[in-house]
């Protein structure tokens, strides 16, 4: 063997256990979409509460009406839902281009890994609007959500554990700050989300289209 | 220089299984089919030789009533494969000079 052979064997081996160990059909382009779908369902959110009729920059509303809540808890989980069937949509097209399947161990991993403090994290929010305090909801939703990308940044590309404590540090924040939660929700669902999917898109998804 | 080369590994297939087998804790037979794109006969074939020469470890459980068959490196098999990657990595370090 000459010496480009044995370097370019040497490194198809370390690609392939790269390859084995990480979920790589992660798509970029659908974090794009995932942050634009936020910050349409934060705008919306945002005309529900403060609406538009008052003048002064008063409220129209305010959260604890159970009306707007329930129009609330709708938008984000429509905002939920298509983000997530967006992902998998796009991350499985992206599989089939590079000649690889979506259900793999290392997409096994990731659901493991991202599913135990995402789920912690959806069913802690839930008892927090079930008991009617509010305050901590946004932020919540910020910090589980980080530690959720820390967790799986383990078995995808390495951006998405800088993803992760960036929400992490929005989330806290957030905390320290009552009042502008649908703020930081934007910030980090939407912009974030905009932000790295653009990093991951064009790092990552052009070279398999 | 080549007969410093582990002869476990010459075949390709068998350094592939190995090299996914270390930087996994374990990987099922149809996962490693798909990653590798061989034949079930191919890699069943490459498989049993290096379980003959005790570099991986077989573990069948039950998924319903399908058997699941997954694979992980054993100690020596680590140990062989780092040496092997050290191996390349040396060759291509005195090349260069």
């Amino acid at each position: 063997m000459n010496h480009e052979q044995l370097q370019s064997e040497l490194l198809s081996i370390r690609h392939l256990m790269e390859r084995s160990a990480k979920f790589i059909s992660l798509s970029g382009l659908s974090g794009i979409l995932a942050g634009c779908y936020a910050l349409v369902g934060a705008a919306l959110g945002y005309r529900e509460v403060y609406g538009f009729a008052s003048k002064m920059g008063y409220r129209d509303h305010y959260v604890t009406e159970e009306e707007v809540l329930v129009k609330l808890i709708v938008i984000a989980s429509t905002v939920l839902l298509l983000s997530v069937g967006t992902a998998i949509w796009l991350s499985a097209r992206k599989a089939r281009k590079q000649g690889q399947g979506i259900w793999n161990p290392a997409s096994r991993g990731l659901l493991k890994a991202v599913g135990v403090p995402l789920v912690t994290g959806g069913l802690f929010v839930l008892v927090m609007i079930a008991r009617g305090t509010y305050g901590l909801v946004a932020p919540a939703c910020l910090i589980f959500y980080g530690l959720a990308l820390v967790a799986g940044g383990q078995y995808t590309y390495r951006d998405v554990k800088g993803l992760g404590v960036l929400q992490i540090a929005l989330g806290l924040l957030a905390a320290c700050l009552p009042g502008y939660g649908i703020i930081f929700w934007s910030l980090g669902f939407g912009v974030l989300h905009i932000f790295y999917g653009f990093i991951m898109y064009f790092k990552y998804d052009r070279r398999v289209a | 220089m080549l007969e410093h080369f582990d002869k476990a590994f010459e075949n390709r297939v068998r350094l592939q299984i190995m090299a996914v087998l270390a930087a996994n804790e374990r990987y099922d037979f149809n996962a490693l089919k798909e990653l590798l794109g061989v034949t079930d006969g191919n890699l069943a074939s490459h498989l049993k030789a290096l379980e003959k020469v005790a570099y991986i470890e077989v573990n069948k459980s039950f998924v319903g009533r399908k058997t699941n068959t997954s694979y992980q490196a054993s100690e020596k098999g680590k140990k062989a494969f780092a040496k092997h990657l050290e191996t390349l990595e040396n060759l291509i370090k005195q090349q260069k000079q």
